[in-house]
């Protein structure tokens, strides 16, 4: 990842939530992730296209859960 | 084993899609012809829709088709494909109409061109439409109906049941217009309205519209689906049975498809609804200027 990552656009940032759990999503700007604690899912954005497929979502570590 | 209600495998919805987006261009007639009929449709509804979804967009041919008009300010696109969705521009994302990823109230139109008969749990996915527009905001979906194709379909029946002994689903069991009208109602819908229009076109021989159907996505995705390939003496059948069955006098193929619309608004205060029985203050009598101490008349 570079410094030119295009980021997601705020509008979609929005309105935007984790099509599992219908909860919200923390945007995980270094990672380029958007994060559903609820699922334990990370969706990830490509060249800023979020890809809100849980098939396509990386599963949160334990560890990475807020305490 | 597969869930039964499962009738369509989304993996296969996905991957025809992502293999038919790089030409989609040379097979998109019916999308571009349909998303014209529908950006008609919204245009004679005298309302501004600020915010937009565009629910299975392939490569953004409502957004082509539109331009600036209907009031749209911002039109968000998805599709289930990410090879589909990265030929749409604007605000976007990957997104499966059986699991939206949108908050409740976010728009004031969704629209959707050829797409929801791909969907298992079309009463979950019209549910969530609902939920996902703002009050009194439009949902407005065309997706092919059950007579689409007919012509193909009875050819590759026979053409099966002649070469194999037996016949597999071929081509997807698509949702009739009263079902669709009942499944609006249930999902919660105010004013809900469906019909159905032919676009019929012909081809110059059967390979061509195979061909066609594959370009834009829409190949057999039924679960049920037979993995193996197509034998090559089945599809010759098919393609000469087609001709027998269906040419016409300049030895054309006739292909119809069936294109159901559905229109349904939120539910808010300011539509119109019936009154609960027994609530009126208008005697029906004054209402049709009929005389208070006659008799009415008797039905033979």
């Amino acid at each position: 990842m570079n410094e030119r990552t295009p980021g997601i656009d705020p509008k979609l940032l929005e309105i935007l939530v984790c099509p599992v759990t219908k909860g919200p999503l923390r945007y995980d700007a270094a990672r380029q992730e958007l994060i559903s604690e609820k699922a334990g899912l990370a969706y990830p954005i490509r060249d800023g296209i979020p890809i809100m497929l849980p098939d396509e979502a990386r599963p949160l570590e334990q560890e990475t859960q807020a305490p | 084993m597969p869930d039964p209600v499962e009738i369509f495998d989304r993996r296969a919805v996905r991957r025809n899609r992502d293999r038919a987006a790089p030409l989609l261009e040379h097979h998109d007639f019916l999308l571009r012809e349909v998303a014209e009929r529908l950006a008609d449709r919204l245009l004679d509804v005298r309302r501004r829709f600020p915010v937009a979804l565009d629910l299975g967009c392939h490569a953004g041919e409502i957004a082509d088709t539109l331009g600036d008009r209907g009031g749209v300010e911002t039109l968000v696109q998805c599709d289930l494909s990410e090879a589909m969705i990265r030929r749409a521009g604007g605000l976007r994302a990957v997104a499966d109409e059986e699991f939206l990823p949108f908050a409740p109230a976010s728009f004031d139109l969704v629209i959707s061109n050829l797409s929801l008969h791909w969907v298992n749990d079309l009463p979950g996915t019209l549910h969530q439409i609902r939920s996902i527009l703002k009050p009194d905001g439009l949902f407005l979906g065309a997706m092919l109906g059950g007579q689409t194709l007919k012509e193909l379909r009875r050819a590759w029946l026979e053409a099966e049941i002649a070469e194999e002994g037996g016949a597999g689903p071929r081509v997807s069991p698509f949702a009739d217009v009263r079902d669709a009208g009942a499944l609006l109602q249930r999902a919660g819908f105010a004013l809900p309205v469906v019909d159905a229009d032919t676009i019929a076109v012909t081809y110059g021989d059967a390979m061509r519209l195979m061909a066609d159907l594959r370009g834009m996505g829409e190949s057999n995705a039924v679960r049920q689906r037979r993995k193996t390939f197509t034998r090559r003496q089945t599809l010759l059948r098919a393609v000469s049975l087609y001709q027998e069955l269906y040419a016409n006098g300049d030895g054309r193929l006739p292909a119809a498809f069936q294109v159901v619309t559905m229109t349904g608004w939120a539910p808010h205060p300011s539509q119109p609804r019936p009154l609960r029985p027994g609530t009126g203050t208008v005697d029906l009598a004054d209402a049709l200027d009929f005389p208070h101490d006659e008799k009415p008349p008797r039905l033979p």
